[in-house]
């Protein structure tokens, strides 16, 4: 039995859930939820009335059924809708006055925030099922004005820049489960970077679901103002459980003139049991405003996680000489199932942007790339150049393609390119000569295949990435 | 709507004399119809061409009642000039010519009588009307190793007289083993505002070809809407060619069914619009069975607040081993406000496949008009020059010799 148990984690050494107690609201959904969550968090009351706005409006939208991987009906009901460690009603203000049992949590994660202010390098905002649980190097970003810090303390404490940019890329009447987060949000990070600024240090959020039934709601928002530059660091984890989770995020990101976002995620929510059982449903919202001139908002993910992923960072290109970019690894094993892509919607004048995708999809899994590329009249002489790559193993899986291309402007040119194979025999008996065993051959050949997407990432996270990469894919060869 | 396809329904039932069978097959179609209505762009198959707003805006009062009982006086001045031919004529909906003069008496059989075994009305709700409305349901039979020695060419003419009609034409085809049909489609039109949709069935034996070349090149005003469903048996051959240019709107949809080893399919496309006009090209393709093989190429010129679409499916089963699937397409932006949409789709369930799809849309390489120029060709000549060799590479890909003369000829392309 507890061999068995030893194995299980072996598999996904992240599937541990920590006892800590939880103050969680009311299960269901209903206004007093909604009010009770604005409540604990002692938001104003425009920020309520935002939330109940949405509520109001959830209440007569239909969920989305378009979808590849279809999913058993979630029942909205029989959800909490907030969730947060117990001694958190008054927030620490160090990480000293952390509960330990929290912070041998996050040492498990690989996420020391004791030590990580004694390294150089990376500052962490850690939210732990529903709220911030701690952000590291505030005083050093403080020195250049720049704000790092839980969404929650950005309405209190920002409430101008909140109000300004809330919402303004993924408004209150986008889909179900855009709104539903709007109205149930409960924690994520804010990022303001203000003019001319280069953030010195890479900035990451670490995500992590642990009580059970719990949905997490995260909404993210990151404003670069002019002439400013970020790269940003998402990681997600949660613990193994047989029940699916609900994780519903919104990310919105605002670009001003000249400004640059580089926003990565390394995915890896649990995925399920082998037979498919359990899991995160990963329905996020993710979407980059490039507002003003000249901005640039890039996207980088690697998905190797959940049990449904169904997402598509994208990019709103108004701004005259803005590029967007897109780079993608979404790997499927087991029963996962994946559809993931991009929005790139040329608005701007020379607006370029550019898709890379590839795709990895094993065992019994279905993986869809969907993506659009919308150049409308006015953006004259954008360019787009998409690539998507697939690549299978075994035949019980699946690898689809279904790009969107819509082009009004006769001075623009779309390229669009995708290709479905599986790894040769070629390449495995050369590597196999080499003295590789069919594992590791494998992992080198898929990491080549890779190679485009995981040159984007931040070198701490590219290593990490490129052993997750291996590590999905175990067992899924010979 | 509603009413009137009904009680246009009543009077063709009235009018002629089919059995209860098909009377009953009729309304079960006719009931489908009334209920979903013509697509709309909430299908996502029709979501760049809104079929109910396009008819509604082009067609008042459409009527579904077409009187068949009188014959038209046929034109031959309608017909192809220097290439001998059989033909089957359609004017206004009615079969007035069918005509195999070219061929052996025991080697073509037709028959008439509705076939209800494949439930094509289920992939959309045309389908189901042309099944209630269509009058004959002819079958076209080409034994056993025999190849058809001219071409067949099937002209679907209108005259003025028809307006604000819907026309449901209708033809099956089986080629059993090793048979070969060459396959011309061609419309002539002067009648304006109808709703023409024809759909074609071809069951393709062991080792037989069928090769289908749609020519829609005179400018006309109606809505046009072509469905071909293709079944493949082992080791059999299927080349489509469609020139999509002269109606104001014209979706061609083609469904393959790769059902046999060693199958495959060939579709290849030239869209080219100016005015108002509005194109789709779809298609399907199925590869059921190992070593299948499919390739489309298509290419767009779009001029004059056109807009052309193009939505191309490889579908890839399980068993569907060592497929090879290609898409290509293309499309030239010649002026402002005009939109080239395309959803160039794979599908794969088998991993031992080689599948890819290309599209690209853009205008004119700027860099080969100068280059030209600089030659001495004037803009135009330059233009038309680069135009003609990117639509030459599709007219090249025709196997039939005398029919690519034909469609070169037709569009004004030179070598």
């Amino acid at each position: 039995m507890i061999e068995k148990e030893i194995n299980k984690i072996k598999e996904y050494k992240y599937g541990f859930s920590t006892d800590i107690e939880n103050i969680k609201a009311p299960k269901g959904l209903n206004e007093d939820v909604v009010k009770f969550i604005s409540n604990i968090k002692k938001e104003p009351q425009w920020m309520l009335e935002w939330r109940l706005k949405a509520y109001k409006r959830l209440k007569n939208l239909k969920e989305p059924d378009w979808q590849k991987p279809k999913y058993p009906k979630i029942n909205y009901q029989d959800l909490y809708y907030y969730s947060a460690p117990k001694n958190f009603e008054d927030k620490p203000k160090d990480i000293n006055d952390l509960d330990p049992k929290l912070l041998e949590t996050y040492k498990k994660l690989g996420i020391p925030l004791q030590e990580q202010k004694r390294l150089n390098g990376i500052a962490v905002d850690a939210v732990f099922d529903s709220v911030s649980v701690a952000t590291t190097f505030k005083d050093k970003l403080n020195e250049n004005g720049i704000i790092f810090c839980s969404i929650s303390e950005a309405i209190q404490k920002h409430p101008d820049l909140v109000k300004k940019y809330l919402g303004s890329v993924i408004p209150l009447t986008d889909h179900y489960f855009a709104t539903l987060n709007s109205a149930v949000f409960t924690d994520g990070s804010f990022v303001y970077i203000p003019e001319n600024t280069r953030c010195p240090m890479e900035l990451s959020t670490y995500f992590r679901i642990n009580a059970s039934q719990t949905g997490q709601f995260e909404r993210t928002l990151i404003i670069a103002d002019k002439g400013s530059y970020v790269s940003y660091l998402e990681g997600c984890t949660a613990p193994m459980r047989d029940e699916n989770q609900l994780h519903a995020a919104n990310v919105e990101l605002v670009a001003l003139d000249d400004a640059e976002i580089k926003y990565s995620t390394v995915q890896n929510w649990y995925p399920g049991d082998e037979n498919g059982k359990g899991g995160i449903y990963n329905f996020v919202t993710k979407r980059g405003l490039c507002k003003g001139k000249n901005s640039k908002i890039s996207w980088t993910q690697v998905e190797t996680g959940s049990a449904i992923t169904w997402k598509y960072p994208s990019c709103i290109l108004r701004g005259d000489n803005s590029v967007g970019e897109f780079y993608s690894i979404a790997i499927t094993n087991n029963y996962q199932k994946a559809d993931t892509g991009t929005k790139m919607i040329h608005l701007g004048k020379n607006t370029r942007s550019k898709i890379i995708s590839k795709g990895i999809s094993a065992g019994f899994s279905d993986m869809t790339y969907r993506g659009l590329v919308d150049i409308s009249t006015k953006a004259v002489n954008s360019n787009n150049y998409t690539q998507c790559d697939s690549l299978l193993m075994g035949n019980k899986c699946g690898a689809h393609t279904i790009p969107y291309i819509k082009n009004k402007n006769l001075d623009s040119n779309i390229a669009h390119e995708a290709t479905t194979s599986k790894i040769s025999e070629e390449q495995l008996h050369y590597c196999q000569q080499r003295g590789l065993n069919s594992e590791e051959a494998v992992g080198l050949i898929v990491n080549g295949f890779c190679k485009e997407v995981l040159q984007q990432l931040p070198m701490e996270f590219a290593v990490e990435a490129q052993k997750l990469v291996g590590i999905s894919l175990e067992g899924s060869v010979g | 709507m509603e009413q009137r396809a009904r009680t246009d329904f009543d009077k063709i039932v009235k009018n002629s004399n089919f059995s209860k069978n098909d009377i009953d097959f009729k309304i079960k179609n006719l009931n489908n119809f009334i209920k979903n209505g013509f697509p709309n762009k909430k299908q996502e198959t029709w979501k760049f061409s809104d079929l109910n707003q396009i008819i509604s805006k082009n067609i008042l009062n459409l009527s579904f009642y077409n009187d068949i009982s009188v014959t038209n006086k046929i034109d031959s001045s309608n017909f192809i000039d220097g290439l001998e031919h059989n033909k089957i004529v359609f004017i206004n909906g009615r079969i007035e010519k069918i005509d195999f003069k070219y061929e052996e008496k025991n080697k073509i059989k037709i028959t008439d009588g509705i076939n209800t075994k494949n439930n094509l009305e289920e992939i959309n709700s045309i389908i189901s009307l042309n099944n209630a409305f269509t009058n004959k349901h002819y079958k076209i039979i080409v034994k056993k190793n025999y190849s058809l020695k001219k071409p067949l060419v099937i002209y679907s003419i209108t005259d003025q007289k028809l307006n604000s009609k819907n026309i449901s034409l209708r033809l099956d085809f089986l080629l059993e083993e090793n048979s070969f049909l060459k396959l011309i489609d061609f419309f002539s039109d002067t009648a304006e505002n109808n709703f023409i949709n024809s759909l074609y069935n071809f069951d393709l034996s062991k080792n037989s070809t069928l090769k289908n070349y749609k020519i829609d090149n005179k400018t006309n005003n109606n809505i046009r809407y072509s469905f071909n469903n293709i079944e493949q048996d082992e080791n059999s051959l299927s080349e489509t060619f469609v020139l999509s240019s002269g109606s104001s709107f014209f979706k061609n949809e083609v469904n393959c069914n790769l059902k046999g080893k060693y199958s495959s399919a060939f579709i290849n496309g030239i869209i080219s619009l100016n005015k108002k006009k509005h194109h789709e090209i779809k298609t399907n393709i199925n590869h059921l069975k190992e070593s299948t093989k499919s390739y489309q190429l298509i290419k767009s010129v779009l001029e004059n607040n056109s807009k052309a679409v193009y939505q191309g499916k490889i579908y890839v089963n399980h068993e569907a081993q060592k497929t090879d699937g290609y898409q290509l397409s293309k499309a030239v932006l010649l002026n402002e406000n005009v939109e080239f949409n395309a959803k160039p789709e794979l599908e794969i369930y088998a991993d031992d496949v080689k599948c890819s799809h290309g599209s690209a849309s853009g205008s004119l390489n700027k860099n080969s008009i100068f280059y030209l120029m600089s030659r001495g060709l004037n803009y135009t000549q330059a233009k038309d020059l680069l135009l003609n060799g990117f639509l030459l590479d599709v007219i090249e890909k025709i196997t039939e010799n005398e029919i690519k003369n034909l469609v070169k000829s037709s569009i004004g392309i030179k070598e």
